[in-house]
């Protein structure tokens, strides 16, 4: 097993795990956390490639890791306003219960 | 593969494992932060150490704070008394391991197509500076608008709705 793959390997897991966190939990907050694990993921991915990569001093990946966390945190901002904004109309961050527009 | 590899991977993983797991919000949260210091780690192991210290300032510093401000200013640190988990928890565990199996099989079945280059590159801050400001300027302008855009719509959609007038 090369290190490029036990990276990758670690990285789906992460995703993974991510992805099952934001499709189980109840709590949007919870669900927020699954995503930016996902996010956090992909860019491990992105620096592993980097590293590997024939011609690292273009630092093609490494930026786009970056730039990645930029709109992370800035998707992390608005996301939990958004769960602060429901919960003080809704008083729960049970996503269960956030069935109003069901038809 | 070193040693410290998979001592810091097997931390990170047990942190978002944790992260996902856990009954209590504050402790999800609190685990969480294991796993960015773990993924940070793993930045400075690939010899990324920008991204590395840049993962710390950001996530544990800035997200992870955001997290726990959000627990605690709604009520998600009360335990709920039944179950923490969704209605459909079973379908999306199945979706999760699907996924996880999938990507797992083409990362171990595929071929490399490029040389495994081994080198450690010798890229310093300098560079990544010269970097930010010559090719990727435009692209630092927009995220610099993205965030200050972001941070303003975060702001007016958190912000408590004035009692229309009658």
């Amino acid at each position: 097993m090369t290190p490029l793959t036990g990276y990758l390997l670690v990285a789906a897991l992460l995703f993974s795990i991510g992805l099952a966190g934001a499709l189980t939990r109840r709590n949007a907050i919870l669900v927020l956390i699954g995503i930016e694990l996902m996010l956090n993921a992909a860019n491990l991915n992105l620096i592993a490639f980097w590293r590997y990569s024939p011609h690292p001093e273009a630092l093609t990946g490494m930026m786009f890791a970056i730039f990645s966390i930029a709109v992370a945190a800035a998707e992390a901002a608005v996301g939990l306003g958004l769960v602060i904004s429901i919960y003080r109309h809704a008083h729960t961050t049970d996503l269960d219960e956030m069935n109003r527009m069901k038809g | 593969m070193t040693a410290v590899f998979y001592i810091v991977a097997a931390l990170t993983i047990a942190g978002a494992l944790a992260a996902v797991w856990l009954k209590n919000t504050v402790h999800c949260a609190l685990a969480l932060t294991v796993a960015f210091a773990g993924l940070a780690l793993l930045f400075l192991e690939l010899d990324a150490q920008f991204a590395g210290f840049a993962q710390i300032l950001v996530y544990i510093g800035a997200v992870a704070i955001l997290v726990v401000f959000a627990i605690l200013l709604t009520r998600g640190s009360e335990t709920p008394v039944d179950t923490v988990y969704s209605r459909n928890w079973f379908w999306g565990f199945l979706i999760a391991a699907a996924v996880f199996a999938t990507l797992g099989w083409a990362v171990l079945h595929s071929t490399n197509v490029l040389p495994h280059e081994t080198a450690v590159p010798a890229v310093t801050v300098l560079q990544i500076g010269n970097a930010l400001m010559s090719r990727y300027v435009l692209v630092l302008e927009i995220i610099a608008l993205l965030l200050t855009i972001a941070t303003i719509g975060a702001v007016i959609v958190a912000m408590a709705e004035k009692e229309r007038a009658q």
